[in-house]
């Protein structure tokens, strides 16, 4: 009976029924149409190429100041994972998409309190660290 | 049971014009209340699993960014990633694994078509440009020992070496697990079990993909430009 009940459910189309969609899953609209579900992988690999492009030319360019650098490949990289999240996993702002919304942005903030956490306290702590030389020097 | 496997096929109450185009995405869930629609489908609760999974792979990375990018500087007079990094090779790699994961995600429209041959054909693509991808990072790491630049010569190289690898390391079972995938469609065709295996191989696949976008950018380009 289980059996049963879980082959009605996955013959379902998304975006029917229980007004979830799951994380990869494309809008039933899409699903129907093999030319527009490819579209929608193309447009994202377009969008991937520029931007990966763009990350490797303003790495090697002297076009940008060069402390700005950084900032700039972060921004690129960012906007890039958005391309990827948006077109090949289909995580999307629809209402359906809202528990896989809400694990992403949980992961982000765990995510960014370990990086930003880390940088900061080892900075810190290397900072007030006193060079080795002098340590040397005092256990003489 | 009968209220969830009803529910989609439940008419919609009145004839408003609005019910149907006014609320595309059912947030009033039709007549049945949220509370009476039973569990969500199996296809849904595995892919939100395994999506739950992939966001803790995320988290178990960002351990390994944050080591490489304290560590950066800590090259004990060895090489750094300015005199290692040869970003042509980064540059196909990146390529390589781009194209990969559109093929897996041709693979996917090739699944929801019930296509065999074209769902066999995509994930074979995708096979020998993460193979590529493999091959050309081996090669990477291969001549950096070979230059004396292995894991044991700095706390950069190491962790260098545990962020990419870790990395490759996902890659490799990736590459497993797709070969199975395409072993499995064969011997058992698109089964409702075999349909969500086939889901969530494809969120890890593309999920390594992002993974790569952090690496290349904060590895490769701001280390190989001497910042």
């Amino acid at each position: 009976m289980s059996d049963e009940h879980s082959h009605v459910d996955d013959t379902r189309s998304a975006g029917q029924g229980h007004g979830h969609a799951a994380p990869g899953e494309q809008e039933a609209d899409a699903k129907a149409n093999v030319g527009k579900a490819v579209g929608i992988y193309a447009t994202g690999l377009l969008l991937a190429g520029i931007l990966t492009a763009a990350s490797f030319w303003a790495a090697g360019s002297h076009a940008i100041f060069g402390p700005a650098v950084p900032a700039a490949l972060i921004a690129l990289a960012v906007a890039q994972m958005g391309v990827h999240l948006v077109f090949f996993l289909h995580i999307t702002t629809g209402p359906d998409n809202t528990n896989n919304v809400l694990a992403l942005a949980f992961g982000v903030l765990i995510v960014a309190l370990v990086l930003v956490g880390s940088l900061w306290i080892m900075r810190h702590l290397d900072h007030n660290l006193m060079p080795m030389s002098s340590v040397m020097d005092m256990q003489r | 049971m009968s209220a969830a496997t009803d529910a989609p096929s439940a008419p919609t109450r009145g004839d408003r014009p609005e019910g149907r185009h006014g609320d595309p995405n059912r947030l009033g869930h039709g007549t049945v209340p949220i509370s009476e629609q039973g569990p969500a489908p199996k296809r849904i609760v595995v892919a939100y699993g395994f999506w739950i999974f992939l966001l803790s792979d995320f988290v178990m990375f960002s351990g390994f960014f944050a080591a490489y990018a304290v560590l950066v500087g800590a090259t004990a007079g060895g090489p750094t990633g300015a005199d290692v990094f040869e970003l042509p090779l980064v540059a196909a790699e990146t390529v390589l694994l781009l194209l990969s994961s559109f093929a897996c995600g041709l693979a996917g429209v090739a699944t929801v078509q019930r296509s065999t041959r074209w769902f066999q054909v995509a994930m074979a693509a995708t096979a020998v440009l993460g193979a590529g991808f493999l091959a050309c990072e081996l090669y990477e790491f291969t001549h950096l020992i070979g230059e004396g630049a292995g894991p044991g010569r700095s706390a950069f190289l190491s962790a260098f070496f545990a962020l990419v690898g870790c990395h490759g390391v996902h890659v490799t079972i990736g590459l497993i697990w797709l070969t199975t995938m395409m072993a499995q469609v064969r011997a058992k065709g698109f089964r409702d079990d075999i349909l969500r295996r086939i889901a969530c191989f494809s969120l890890f696949w593309h999920a390594l993909d992002i993974i790569w976008v952090a690496l290349f950018t904060v590895v490769y380009l701001m280390g190989a430009g001497g910042a």
